[in-house]
């Protein structure tokens, strides 16, 4: 089967513009989760980040009439609703536009496991043969729809989130735009295996056994040796639900010692930008040779136990795995595996 | 291949007496979902062994609007007070998760949105969906309801 690689990237974030300057935050336990809306102007917030991703990612990559485009979000540019067309498709139509791709966008909207549903949907276009190369953006900014959303379900911490610690108290919210430009020309990371499961159990909460999350992890398990895993980096919004749900799903894959770390404390749940957006920062971080501690971490409150830390640790291995869940009971996971061209 | 749709306009609570009647839930549901979860049963109604919980069987919903008209509700209730019941529904992959929810289909499901209804692109996205090593077939639906009270809303098995 075609091997996937990762050419380039790109990130629009509150905590830096590079995906080492979000790695140095992270080291340093600097956080900011919104935008100074100042530096933007323009009729979309939403598409100006997206754009200015998709923008960096594709430096010195060549737009062909065979370039794919994959746009991650869950709400766009929701914050406009009912004062402008705010279908995804028409803003995906003018982000791709925009840095001349002429193929049909392709919108995907999988709740918070759309970053990784949308690599995936790349990966699949590249495997197809029928694309030169897929430039996938995520992109999430923050508006009083989403956030009275969360606060109504009572799933906001009144504090910085605190992933998998025995006081966390919800999610914080966040916003950015990430891009990663694949293709089968050989690169630095190779998407080596990705999977989507629903959990069949409820549309807003996570399963009480893991289900998907655990069908996803032992899907993925089996193309890889459990010795060559640096580290996982879990969904882990800090809301009591989906990181107990997590502690179960690593527990039932036979995965509970190795090195999980979750990013929301550094810049918060990014919703559609998320997968991308931590895929990006996890390999940063391993071409350092860390694994980044888990921001607002202290002390262990899940029931099953989970290798994780508020330190930084190295990173030992071959590959990482990200893994996401969200609403509507779907889980997914994917494996970046260090390729050959440095 | 059996293809169903559901005419624009129709009442979905006639159709759901006629076709279900014992599924409560469905009174909860937005329109996207009421009407992913009606196509569903007209074409598994009669699967053998149904609800057997089954890996095997994707879910994949496409349409331009995505949740548009569920959204369009919430917001209203932001002027008021903010309805949990309507913001969970505020995302256009929670019809995958409603039908996956009533057959114990625990595969992979999807939701898509494109500028039209583009039939090669579609048929092209459910083709690599079995790139998938365990997904034999799939549900795949175009519902697009820009308002609860107009769509288009037409689904089919793609087998692999």
């Amino acid at each position: 089967m075609t091997k996937v690689y990762c050419i380039g990237n790109g990130l629009v974030t509150p905590v830096g513009s590079t995906a080492l300057e979000v790695l140095q935050a992270a080291r340093e336990g600097r956080s900011r989760r919104l935008f100074e809306r100042g530096a933007f102007y323009g009729a979309s917030f939403f598409e100006e980040i997206a754009i200015e991703a998709a923008k960096k990612a594709t430096e010195g990559i060549e737009i062909t009439p065979h370039t794919g485009f994959v746009l991650s979000t869950t709400k766009g540019d929701i914050e406009h609703i009912g004062k402008a067309d705010i279908s995804l498709a028409a803003g995906a139509g003018r982000i791709a536009g925009t840095i001349g791709i002429t193929t049909s966008p392709i919108v995907v909207s999988n709740a918070c496991i759309s970053g990784i549903a949308a690599l995936l949907q790349g990966v699949r276009m590249i495997r197809s043969g029928e694309y030169d190369n897929v430039v996938v953006v995520g992109a999430e900014v923050c508006s009083e729809f989403i956030h009275s959303g969360f606060d109504c379900l009572k799933a906001l911490s009144p504090e910085p989130c605190r992933p998998f610690d025995k006081d966390r108290r919800g999610l914080n919210l966040g916003e950015a735009a990430a891009a990663l430009v694949l293709s089968a020309r050989e690169g630095p990371w190779e998407i080596s295996d990705g999977v989507i499961r629903n959990d069949a159990n409820h549309i807003s909460g996570p399963s009480r056994t893991g289900e998907g999350s655990y069908k996803c992890l032992r899907y993925v398990l089996e193309g890889i040796n459990k010795e060559d895993i640096a580290f996982i980096s879990v969904h882990g919004t800090a809301t009591p639900y989906n990181d107990e749900m997590e502690s179960i799903a690593l527990y039932r894959a036979g995965l509970s010692d190795v090195p999980v770390n979750a990013l929301k404390g550094n810049f918060g749940h990014t919703l559609g930008a998320a997968g991308i957006l931590e895929s990006i920062v996890s390999m940063a971080a391993f071409d350092s040779g860390i694994v980044l501690p888990t921001k607002g971490f202290h002390e262990l409150g899940v029931s099953y136990p989970v290798n994780v830390s508020a330190k930084e640790r190295p990173a030992k291995g071959k590959l990482f795995i990200k893994l996401l869940s969200g609403f509507g009971g779907v889980n997914g996971a994917m494996v970046f595996r260090k390729g050959g061209a440095l | 291949m059996k293809e169903v749709s559901i005419p624009s306009g129709a009442n979905l609570t006639a159709i759901y007496r006629e076709l279900v009647g014992d599924y409560p839930k469905f009174f909860k549901m937005d329109t996207l979902s009421k009407l992913g979860f009606l196509l569903s049963e007209m074409l598994v109604r009669d699967d053998e062994g149904r609800f057997t919980p089954r890996e095997d069987r994707a879910v994949i919903v496409f349409s331009r609007n995505g949740c548009l008209a569920n959204d369009i509700n919430y917001a209203k209730s932001m002027e008021d007070f903010p309805s949990p019941a309507l913001f969970v529904y505020t995302l256009p992959n929670i019809v995958a998760g409603e039908i996956s929810i009533r057959n114990k289909y625990e595969g992979e499901t999807s939701a898509y949105v494109l500028d039209k209804y583009d039939r090669p692109l579609i048929d092209a996205i459910v083709r690599q969906a079995f790139q998938d090593r365990i997904t034999r077939d799939a549900i795949v639906a175009w519902i697009d309801c820009p308002s609860d009270s107009e769509w288009t809303a037409t689904a089919w098995i793609k087998t692999k």
